[in-house]
């Protein structure tokens, strides 16, 4: 399935102008902190209204500001998991995970949207959590849940900001291998923000786009950027792999 | 601090004796106006929540210049006197007032009836709950509704299954905070409402009217009206607490202004 995003949008005084493409392969949109790169995801979830340009997912247009489409985010089947994962914290693991039949166009009965979530629970091997509260999990436990909370609605499009970025050494190894598997099973496309060029090479060889000041200022095999660092940011990113300290804050 | 704050309620207990608060009771003036105060007060509270509610969550997801005027607008009668207030009411609602011809027209008199109380209680309390609300939507974190979103929930289901359960601590504080300042409401509703039992005398007022007349019915009333608030707020003051509980440690948004506000 091909998608591509091209748009300009303003948040006060900060400027985003980005063209994103892609497949069924994952994305890796790397840049430094205020670059714009939750923004970017932001406006293709349908959070924020870009100013003008186009959204496109497969055959379904999302967002074009010539014909004046602007699809509501809860009809663009575009799965969206947070920095800090965004679970609902008046809600137990399972009616998080089950919160997308609640209400809307997928809505099920309780008893229904129970059973499904379950067996997405026991999916990502978190069936023992379903009746506790988000503040009592993992970091590495919650990253899981928001997983299978975003799939339950078999969205088109998957958006993950930071996923790793809120665990600690051990636990972002484990699922690393993890999401990269995962993301690799799905046909659908997805696009991962990262500050860890590990979670770049996790990813087999990913087209990379590398943001700055609400520019994409490179684009390319993740090996092509690394060999051929178009600013010091870049070179930085794939240069401190190398030492194995992390290169973000 | 707390001495000043506590020693004139001592005083006042000390005041008085249980047969005397027994008297107040019995007072005639007593039980019309306990009953005016509890009606007024209520549809006060339901009318701050049902339309201060949609005002907090304008001002809370629209962050600008726009919504700061408001919120200056929305602070305006806490700094005002309330008397000034109900000189501000008359101004609008009476019979020279701005709606005045208007109200006569159809045949309705705003000032000088229960209306009127309610009125005065909603102008002068309000804003204690929109603010308390606005700030409690404020906390709530902005990618949880981005969330609710994709999971295909409307912005009203967003709001209703997400923003205010999220919310409702804070909710909660702010709504027994203006509970309680529309249940001591005196200036705004002598002015605007006066005294005439039975129609918008309410327990304040009886207080007022007692005292010119027996001291010792006015510290009975006075008791037994310190009684009722303690007793009505006790619970909502524990509720924002114990409803934030159930989000466990850790929950940015269960730690609601609803904290700040708990217990003595």
């Amino acid at each position: 399935m091909r998608w591509s995003v091209h748009v300009q949008a303003s948040a006060g005084a900060f400027h985003l102008d980005a063209c994103v493409e892609g497949e069924a392969a994952p994305v890796v949109i790397i840049g430094p902190n205020g670059s714009g790169k939750t923004t970017l995801l932001r406006v293709i979830a349908g959070a924020y209204q870009a100013r003008s340009g186009r959204i496109r997912l497969g055959e379904r247009v999302l967002f074009d500001s010539e014909t004046g489409i602007s699809i509501a985010p809860e009809e663009r089947r575009v799965g969206y998991v947070p920095q800090g994962y965004g679970l609902f914290p008046h809600l137990t693991v399972l009616d998080n995970v089950a919160f997308g039949l609640v209400g809307g166009a997928r809505r099920r009965a309780r008893s229904e949207r129970r059973r499904i979530a379950a067996e997405l629970l026991a999916d990502v091997k978190c069936s023992h959590l379903a009746p506790r509260h988000p503040a009592t999990l993992s970091g590495g436990e919650k990253q899981r849940v928001a997983l299978a909370r975003a799939l339950l609605p078999v969205p088109e499009m998957l958006l993950l900001d930071e996923p790793l970025a809120a665990l600690d050494v051990a636990a972002r190894r484990g699922l690393r291998a993890y999401l990269a598997r995962h993301l690799a099973r799905r046909t659908r496309p997805a696009i991962v923000v990262t500050h860890d060029p590990r979670d770049v090479h996790a990813l087999g060889s990913p087209a990379v786009y590398a943001l700055e000041e609400g520019r994409v200022v490179q684009q390319g095999p993740a090996g092509h950027l690394a060999a051929h660092p178009g600013t010091a940011f870049i070179a930085e990113f794939f240069g401190v792999d190398a030492t194995g300290a992390r290169p973000d804050t | 601090m707390l001495l000043i704050l506590a020693v004139p309620l001592l005083a006042l207990a000390g005041a008085s004796s249980p047969g005397d608060i027994a008297a107040g009771a019995r007072h005639p003036l007593f039980l019309p106006a306990l009953w005016l105060s509890a009606r007024t007060t209520l549809v006060s509270l339901a009318v701050m929540v049902l339309a201060g509610t949609p005002l907090a969550w304008w001002m809370a997801s629209r962050p600008g210049r726009r919504s700061r005027i408001v919120e200056s607008l929305v602070d305006l009668p806490i700094v005002v006197p309330p008397a000034v207030m109900g000189i501000a009411l008359l101004e609008t609602f009476g019979r020279n007032g701005l709606f005045g011809p208007f109200l006569s027209s159809l045949g309705v008199q705003v000032p000088f009836t229960t209306a009127a109380v309610v009125a005065a209680q909603v102008v002068v309390s309000a804003p204690f709950y929109v603010q308390a609300t606005a700030t409690a939507f404020r906390r709530v974190d902005e990618d949880l509704l981005i969330v609710a979103r994709t999971l295909g929930h409307s912005p009203a289901s967003t709001f209703f299954r997400v923003a205010v359960p999220l919310a409702l601590p804070g909710m909660v504080a702010g709504a027994a905070l203006a509970w309680a300042r529309a249940l001591g409401e005196f200036g705004a509703t002598l002015l605007f409402a006066g005294n005439l039992p039975g129609t918008t005398q309410t327990m304040p007022l009886a207080v007022y009217t007692a005292l010119e007349s027996d001291a010792r019915v006015a510290v009975a009333l006075s008791l037994v009206l310190v009684g009722a608030s303690a007793l009505l707020l006790f619970p909502l003051r524990t509720l924002p607490a114990l409803i934030g509980r159930r989000f466990g440690a850790g929950s940015g948004a269960g730690a609601s202004p609803g904290s700040g506000l708990a217990g003595p």
